[in-house]
């Protein structure tokens, strides 16, 4: 039984200046743990979009990581609106971002693809006015 | 992991007070305070001179080679870095400067300004090949890459691999004076005037599988009070035609010299180490992929305000501006096209990542040390207060496990238990028991 290293994180509503940070720590802490830095960048761009979507359509969320000696989970959900309709979300250049959103050079419609490309196993639940979880596993090796 | 590290940056330790300052501002946690003096951890260290700068009692400095090592040969040539011509003030003109360079001793000057205007030439070449990574950072700041080398690793592939201004000028001028003069090559000194403490650095312990074409470096602080006074003492310049650099690479010392230099795109000039650390912090995110071209100064108003220079650095860019009106009223002597194959000014190698931020090889063992260091962290008061030597409680802790520190270092940790053997003497004393269960 190897060890683990949880973290946990509030992200906030709507707010841009701060929002991201948790990806970034989670970035620190897989330099420290010596994991090869593509596979830190992978993560934190993966991570970073989710963190980011639950800020702009989630009204804000939390994040639930666990490291272990070959992987990284990572669970950011929110009990925003959901998202209507999963596989037009998942394509690229569609977005359901405000034009406040878009003014500030978000909104671009890659999020959730870029998610995909950058993680190893992406699962998301979402219900419309339940809330969307996603789940994301990077491996190590 | 043998390495040779060379630091420019090093510790006076008789004026060291071990005050929490230099380990508070270190961009890199590089620097610790133990037995009451400053330490600094050579891995770590990126010579950006922060401490250089804060220290409240003088006591960081940057080494450079004292000013007879010129001595050491028969043909000397000078690179003045053009922060140099912001540190005397109106009255004292680059044609000035340059004279006195030669009347100091000097038998040829090579401006660096000159060289920067090529290097801006190459960039732009650099710049419109399509397959470059953007957003490109500029590799003129040697803090900088040493940065990215430690902290953003992701970045190295961004990083304009274009040698730098002072390596340009030095291998340009070794070259013209042995062409032009007949001087054997192991026989002419080149020597960067230099307001950093990095680019000592460069030279002495260059990035990977290169070797520096300077061979000293002099500080503008230790070449500054000679010059003024041979200046002083000059008459009228007597019209010597040498043709001096252009607008733009005198403005290279300036922030957003280099960056207004490469004219097109999206550019960004940052300087600050720690502004620069949360610019490439955006870059990393992905956030400034609409950008083209980063640079990134570690110094305050850029080569301005490094750590070496006499005069402060807002009073320099009044006078290296009004030197950049001066050229551009005149330019009617423009900077001939050096026709410079391109392929020459680049890197012939990469810069490697250097995790020396990584606890372990062993992941597994990495994770334990990781969960050990949450869990140290989470008994200290969390005030970040310095007096144990580290920059942070988490520092601390992460000292501790690394085996580099232990918990009392803690002067909270201590106190308690001071406090606990006290109560437990205490008790002996008053009950006569010796047992310890009586809390």
């Amino acid at each position: 039984m190897g060890s683990v290293v949880v973290r946990d994180y509030i992200i906030p509503a709507n707010d841009f200046t701060i929002a991201g940070e948790a990806s970034s720590n989670v970035r620190k802490i897989l330099s420290q743990l010596g994991v090869a830095p593509d596979i830190v960048k992978r993560t934190s761009i993966a991570m970073y979009e989710a963190e980011i979507n639950a800020v702009i359509h989630g009204n804000g969320g939390q994040a639930h990581v666990e490291i272990d000696e070959n992987k990284i989970v990572i669970t950011i959900s929110d009990q925003g609106p959901g998202i209507e309709d999963l596989e037009l979300a998942m394509q690229e250049g569609y977005s359901t971002a405000p034009d406040s959103i878009r003014e500030m050079g978000f909104g671009a419609g890659m999020g959730l693809s870029n998610m995909k490309k950058n993680s190893d196993i992406l699962d998301i639940k979402t219900a419309v006015n339940e809330g969307t979880t996603v789940l994301i596993t990077v491996f190590f090796k | 992991m043998e390495q040779y590290y060379f630091h420019s940056v090093t510790l006076d330790k008789s004026k060291c007070k071990g005050c929490t300052n230099c380990i508070k501002h270190c961009p890199t946690e590089a620097i610790r305070v133990r037995n009451g003096k400053a330490v600094i951890i050579k891995e770590r260290c990126i010579d950006c001179g922060v401490c250089i700068r804060i220290c409240p009692y003088h006591a960081k400095k940057a080494v450079t080679d004292p000013l007879d090592t010129v001595n050491n040969y028969r043909y000397k040539v000078a690179l003045p870095a053009p922060t140099l011509y912001g540190q005397f003030g109106p009255g004292f003109s680059r044609e000035r400067i340059v004279l006195a360079l030669k009347q100091y001793g000097f038998d040829y000057v090579f401006e660096v300004a000159r060289a920067a205007e090529i290097v801006t030439n190459a960039t732009k070449c650099y710049m419109s090949d399509k397959n470059i990574k953007k957003p490109v950072i500029s590799s003129a700041c040697p803090a900088v890459v040493r940065f990215i080398q430690i902290r953003f690793p992701n970045l190295i592939d961004n990083i304009l691999r274009i040698e730098s201004p002072m390596e340009v000028a030095a291998a340009l001028s070794r070259q013209e004076v042995n062409e032009k003069y007949g001087i054997p090559l192991n026989e002419i000194g080149v020597f960067f005037i230099s307001p950093c403490a990095a680019k000592v650095t460069s030279v002495k312990a260059p990035y990977e599988n290169r070797k520096s074409n300077v061979d000293g470096v002099l500080s503008i602080k230790d070449i500054f009070i000679p010059l003024l006074n041979i200046m002083k003492k000059q008459d009228k310049i007597t019209s010597e035609p040498f043709s001096l650099s252009s607008a733009i690479g005198v403005s290279w010392a300036m922030t957003g010299g280099e960056s207004l230099a490469v004219k097109e795109g999206r550019r960004i000039a940052v300087h600050g180490i720690h502004n620069v650390n949360d610019i490439l912090e955006e870059a990393v995110k992905g956030n400034l992929d609409s950008i083209d071209f980063i640079e990134a100064l570690a110094c305050p108003e850029g080569c301005l305000g490094g750590p070496l220079v006499v005069e402060n650095p807002f009073i320099a860019k009044v006078n290296l501006n009004n030197e950049i009106e001066k050229i551009k009223m005149n330019q009617a002597h423009s900077v001939p096209q050096r026709h410079k194959d391109m392929k020459e000014l680049e890197w012939k190698s990469t810069v490697e990542y250097r995790p020396i931020m990584k606890l372990d090889d062993d992941m597994m063992k990495a994770l334990e040390k990781m969960n050990m260091i949450d869990n140290i962290t989470e008994s200290f008061p969390g005030l970040d207060c310095g007096a144990c030597g580290a920059p942070s409680c988490r520092a601390l802790a992460e000292d501790i496990v690394r085996g580099n520190a232990k918990e009392t270092d803690c002067i909270f940790k201590l106190r308690e238990k001071v406090n606990s053997i006290a109560y437990q003497l205490h008790q002996i004393d008053s009950t006569g028991s010796m047992d310890d269960d009586d809390q």
